[in-house]
């Protein structure tokens, strides 16, 4: 507990630290005011008893009217004195709270810049094994509630409690100089009220956490109901879909409401002690100005110091309980920086690319299910090499492997380009030279143009271009309103799978890189311009090697070599016609995928000149 | 959520508002007892700078403490009174904002579920979702809070004057005049921290969607190495957001100073002149104490007022948000006369439901989208027979599922008739047709919740025994069999634990529960292996034995054999008939499939 404590303060010192100059300036401006509010009632206080009541003027009073020999006969000018003096004070202060307020700011949103600057940053190198084991949302939730949950416990809490200290402290000061009885009494009431107002808020956190996540799952059955609509309208299912959202709805009503219950009783009993405060202040305040040991002013004076006193007392309660609740936010935010970050080993390696890729015993396994076993076999450079698996055959695991998405544990085997072990190769180097084509590209809310220019930013708009032409997307691109300057994603137009695929090849295009990977990059586009795309990609790709995964037979029977995965182990592997008289997976495959008959119908109708029919089309 | 943060620029209008009556009217006697009890609170905030003035003029001046207990006791008696008024009208409060929030949730969410599917198809969900949880919350929240707020700081204010005016006009005069400087001022300032807080909400979801994308596309932004390039676009904009934050707090910074600047002055105004007054014994000192408190305790209810109208004008945006969403018409009805004998969606009369035997006929019909500009059919006719097997072929977007749309009627015909069983389908209601229909789509949704309850919302009755016999039959048990709870295992939100294919197998089983008269299926595209198409080809054979059904296809090898085939070109169907007939005929069927299989096919005639 000690320990994480500890923890928790490093990392919030390790961001708060370049920034101490200026929290240190916000509390300094921010005492100055205490001080300056606390001269208001000693001027009202003076005003009461030395001009209307009177009384000699305090010493320090005395001096400064000495200045004004004119003024201090008159009754009226002395009042308006008083009345300047408020005026002055009231600058004084407002001043301090300017500033204190602007330090604040500048402090607190200058820490939670570099908070968030040092989580992106984070999370970029963080390895990909990293990213699958973690859920966006969660991941999401932590950079943003609890980060601001972190800030609000930096900028406000911390610093509120700095400042209600020295008010409470401040006040009572004065207070105990002008009288300690009445003073004595007031304080009894202050740690009443702040365990009152502390107890009650970590007691209820509980109930606020619920609350919210019945706000959640409402939210949550909301969403499904609305992206399955089409399932629910064919299933006819509108009323049951009603019964259970009812049930959402009820519950997070009821439950707020009776949140609300325990809510409203705090807060009366807490007016209801606040209330009884002031008023025995105020009684034994009349006790202690009618004996003669203050003066009527004095009892004015100390009054409104109670009242300054009580409010932060009971805020101060609640600051204390919610500030227990950022330890959890620092831990949560904390546990993403702890994580290890992709680093290269001091000597990283930067050999030639353009050489043969090799598997040798290669095995591995992804939560404890085995994925790769004992896999050897050698991709000859500048060639195509096309591999073919079920789902969960191990193809994607083998390209991620090659592109160090993840790295191979000790003792699995090794993967070599050119002889050099990757393991010993800069991962940005490596990924650099290798070209690789998600089956699921993930576009950037940018424009078309920008994603495609990703890697290389300046380029220009005919190389783009190019690009985007040798993955035929150029046209579609055209077709938009901005042409390439549209822009994609969450905040623009939508592209359709075969589309997003295609800007992610003109995309890894780009990159020019001697080894090109396309996972299954091209499943969305139809058949035919998958053909038109691998033409044009033969062209392009120069001495390339490329590595193609594909289900569609038609796309890997051209490739150099076929690879057949099963079960993470190499079943077969050869040119398309030495696999079709091998007569294995990859001869049932292509049976089931190209059906004789038709084959047989095909040829048939090339024969047959058809004729007549053929003027229907169009007619329906 | 790009849509959360339009900006409201219209004038008031009452129109709006005064859509919510319905709303409200069942709180009715909440609203009155919160109203009175508010009242009581601001008559207890005026009534103790009093106590205060009678305990300095009756027993400090005076110099006695006779009757200071029973000054106590009543002081005591009314802070209780108004404890006791803040407890019950809190709950009130609470109890206002949570039900009509959860009654406008309710009315929303139930006019959805009668929405047409044209509309979910030009609605992203996150907007839809944002009308439902947040502009409700708001409106409930500012209903049954900041309107009393404003109410109880009104009561507040002008109770003070009349008490200010009571004790001295004079010097009531003199404070009064504060009052349009403050209101100005807050005015001023409201709006412009509004401006800026909206800004840096702004600024907020553009993080929040930048770390998403961080995420989202880390794997990506690896593959490409642009991870630097990435952290240094996202210091942009976190620099933007500071920025902005901090010019949002400048003005707060700048106006609470000077609000409590005009607070002093009021005071000095009072001290300078009530103690000129107090000097010729025209006023007691005891009433300039009240005085002071009353010019210090103004100034929060003024603000109140100005900060309160600025953010309940606002609340018109969510106003016309939510009631514009309640106001959208569903594009398909059901006459009243359907509904007469029928029932709705919510209160079906099943009872007079026929049965349908799933012959499917086009008669003449034209249809044209409604945000589109020609019509796509054009005096179709079709006949589908009970139990045959219709597919729909055709490159992406060429608008293959146009006729499932209408034989489903998520859109119905702009001229001529659909009918189902000889009968025109208006004539029943859109719930007797839905469910007869299995459908299956191309990216199945499933809902969050285990893979038993999944199958089981195809028919809501069936016990454990027929679900598993549904998933068997189309090999979805293959699926529960390798989770780790089986039947009981949660398949995460959308589904999400699951791939494309075993989602579509259990949106299989789910359909052969329901079992369907007429069938539906938009055949995937995305990668799914060999060896599970071949499941889910056994699965679509067992499905569509004895229904009628449509396919939307992909692949021309699992449509063989249907009974026909339509072929869809720019939106509209350009051939018809048996596989054999089409490729017989040399027509664009042909073609289509020419170009996926013409290498296999010279191949097999070289390799032959």
């Amino acid at each position: 507990m000690q320990q994480t404590r500890k923890e928790h303060f490093a990392l919030v010192w390790r961001f708060l630290k370049p920034h101490v100059w200026i929290f240190a300036l916000a509390l300094l401006f921010s005492m100055l005011n205490t001080v300056f509010s606390s001269l208001t009632p000693q001027v009202v206080r003076t005003a009461v008893d030395c001009i209307l009541g009177g009384e000699p003027f305090p010493a320090p009073v005395q001096a400064a009217l000495a200045a004004f020999p004119q003024a201090a006969g008159s009754p009226i000018t002395l009042l308006l004195f008083a009345a300047g003096a408020l005026l002055l004070v009231s600058a004084c202060s407002g001043l301090s709270t300017y500033m204190s307020r602007m330090q604040t700011a500048k402090g607190s949103e200058s820490f939670v810049k570099s908070l968030r600057d040092a989580l992106y940053r984070h999370i970029q190198r963080l390895p990909y094994a990293w990213h699958v084991q973690h859920s966006t949302g969660e991941i999401i939730q932590r950079c943003t509630s609890d980060v601001e949950v972190v800030r609000n416990f930096v900028a406000n809490q911390l610093l509120e409690v700095f400042r209600t200290v020295f008010l409470v402290a401040f006040s009572l000061f004065i207070m105990f100089s002008m009288n300690w009885r009445i003073t004595l009494i007031a304080c009894c009431f202050l740690p009443v009220i702040l365990l009152y107002s502390g107890f009650f808020y970590s007691k209820i956190a509980a109930r606020f956490r619920t609350a919210d996540e019945a706000e959640g799952d409402l939210s949550a059955a909301v969403q499904e109901n609305l992206t399955g609509v089409r399932v629910v309208r064919a299933f006819g299912r509108e009323a049951y879909e009603v019964e259970r959202f009812d049930k959402k709805n009820e519950r997070f009503a009821s439950l707020w409401i009776r949140l609300g219950q325990m809510l409203s009783a705090y807060w009366g009993v807490g007016d209801l002690i606040t209330g009884l405060q002031i008023l025995t202040v105020i009684c034994c305040g009349v006790a202690e100005a009618v004996n003669g040991s203050i003066t009527l002013g004095e009892f004015l004076a100390f009054v409104s110091y109670n009242q300054s006193l009580v409010w932060p007392v009971r805020g101060l309660g609640r600051i204390l309980s919610e500030m227990s609740k950022a330890g959890v936010s620092i831990e949560r935010v904390s546990y993403i920086l702890r994580s290890e970050p992709e680093e290269d080993l001091p000597g990283a390696l930067t050999p030639p690319m353009d050489r043969d890729i090799a598997f040798h015993h290669v095995s591995f396994a992804y939560e404890g299910q085995p994925v790769l076993r004992d896999i050897s076999f050698t991709i000859p450079a500048g060639k195509t090499f096309a591999i073919l698996g079920g789902t969960g055959s191990g193809k994607s695991t083998m390209m991620h492997l090659i592109d160090r998405l993840y790295d191979l544990p000790h003792d699995c085997g090794t993967i070599t380009i050119g002889g050099v072990d990757i393991a010993r190769i800069s991962r940005p180097y490596l990924r650099r030279n290798i070209g690789m084509v998600l089956q699921e590209p993930f576009l950037f809310s940018r424009t078309i143009r920008e994603n495609i220019a990703a890697v290389r930013p300046g380029a220009s708009l005919e190389e783009i271009r190019a690009q985007a032409g040798t993955a035929h997307v150029d046209e579609a691109i055209l077709e938009f309103s901005e042409g390439y300057d549209t822009i994609v994603g969450e905040r623009g137009v939508t592209l359709s799978g075969g589309q997003k695929q295609r800007v992610a090849i003109a995309r890894t295009l780009m990159q020019d890189a001697p080894i090109l990977i396309f996972d299954d990059s091209l499943s969305a586009v139809d058949a035919e311009t998958d053909a038109e795309i691998r033409a044009s990609l033969h062209k392009a790709k120069g001495s390339a090697t490329v590595i193609l995964i594909s289900h569609r037979v038609t796309t890997l029977m051209q490739a150099d070599c076929i690879l057949v995965l099963d079960g993470g182990c190499v079943a077969e592997m050869g040119t398309h016609s030495e696999l079709l008289a091998k007569n294995g997976i990859y001869r049932r495959i292509y049976d089931i995928q190209m059906s004789s008959a038709d084959r047989d119908l095909l040829a048939e109708g090339g024969k047959d000149p058809g004729g007549a029919q053929t003027e229907e089309r169009g007619r329906v | 959520m790009g849509h959360d943060e339009q900006e409201y620029t219209k004038s008031f209008e009452w129109a709006s508002w005064k859509k919510l009556l319905p709303f409200v009217r069942p709180f009715r006697k909440t609203i009155l007892m919160v109203l009175i009890l508010n009242l009581i609170c601001a008559m207890v905030d005026i009534a103790l700078p009093l106590f205060q003035r009678y305990a300095i003029d009756n027993f400090i001046e005076a110099g006695t403490v006779e009757g200071l207990v029973p000054f106590g006791l009543v002081y005591a008696a009314v802070i209780a009174a108004q404890a006791l008024a803040v407890i019950l009208f809190t709950r009130g409060s609470m109890r206002i904002e949570m039900k009509l929030g959860r009654d406008m949730k309710r009315a929303c969410f139930v006019h959805l579920q009668e929405l047409s599917l044209s509309f979910y198809n030009v609605t992203p969900v996150g907007y839809l979702l944002s009308r439902i949880m947040s502009d409700t919350n708001r409106i409930a929240g500012m209903i049954a809070w900041n309107l009393f707020d404003i109410l109880w700081a009104l009561f507040y204010v002008l109770g003070v004057f009349v008490a200010m005016f009571f004790l001295n006009p004079g010097l009531a005069a003199a404070v009064v005049l504060i009052v349009p400087i403050l209101s100005l001022l807050t005015a001023y300032f409201q709006n412009r921290i509004l401006h800026w807080n909206r800004r840096v909400r702004k600024m907020n979801s553009r993080i929040t969607s930048a770390y998403n994308e961080g995420i989202m596309g880390a794997r990506t932004s690896k593959t490409l190495v642009i991870e630097e390039q990435n952290s240094r676009e996202f210091e942009t904009v976190s620099g933007e957001m500071k920025t902005a934050s901090v010019r949002a707090a400048r003005l707060s910074a700048v106006y609470i100073p000077l609000v409590m600047f005009f607070s002093s002055l009021t005071t000095a105004i009072v001290l300078a002149r009530g103690g000129s007054l107090v000097l010729s014994d025209l006023l007691l000192i005891g009433t300039l104490s009240a005085f002071t408190s009353y010019a210090v305790g103004i100034f929060e209810p003024i603000q109140q007022i100005a900060r309160n109208i600025a953010d309940l004008l606002s609340l018109q945006a969510n106003i016309e948000r939510v009631m514009g969403l309640l106001e959208e018409e569903p594009l398909i009805r059901d006459t009243p006369e359907v509904i007469e004998r029928y029932g709705t969606a919510f209160e079906p009369k099943r009872e007079n439901w026929e049965p349908i035997r799933g012959s499917v006929e086009f008669r003449d019909v034209s249809f044209r989208y409604p945000d589109g500009n020609e019509d796509v059919l054009h005096h179709f006719n079709l006949k589908i027979p009970a139990g045959s097997t219709i597919a729909i072929v055709g490159e992406t977007g060429a608008g293959k599922s146009t006729l499932v749309n209408l034989a489903c009627r998520f859109f119905e015909p702009t001229e001529g008739q659909v009918l189902i069983d000889g009968r025109d389908y208006r004539e029943r209601s859109q719930l007797w047709l839905h469910s007869s229909i299995g459908y299956v789509l191309q990216s199945p949704h499933l809902f969050s919740g285990t893979v038993m309850e999944n199958i089981r919302y195809g028919r809501l009755d069936a016990t454990d025994e027929e679900v598993i016999a549904a998933a068997k039959a189309v090999s979805a048990d293959q699926v529960a069999a390798k989770l780790e709870h089986g039947y009981e295992s949660d398949v995460g939100e959308g589904g999400d634990r699951l791939s494309t294919g075993e989602k579509q197998l259990i949106s299989f089983a789910r359909a052969v529960l329901a079992d369907p008269r007429i069938f539906v299926l938009d055949e995937a595209t995305s990668s799914i292996d060999t060896q599970t198409e071949q499941l889910i080809q056994q699965a679509t054979e067992k499905l569509l034995h004895g229904r009628t059904s449509f396919l939307i296809a992909h692949r021309l090898s699992t449509i063989r054999k249907a009974d026909l085939i339509l072929v869809v070109r720019d939106g509209r169907i350009v051939e018809q008939g048996t596989h054999e007939e089409l490729l017989r005929r040399k027509g664009y069927y042909r073609e289509l499939y020419q170009k996926q299989f013409a290498q296999e096919a010279q191949q097999a005639v070289i390799a032959g």
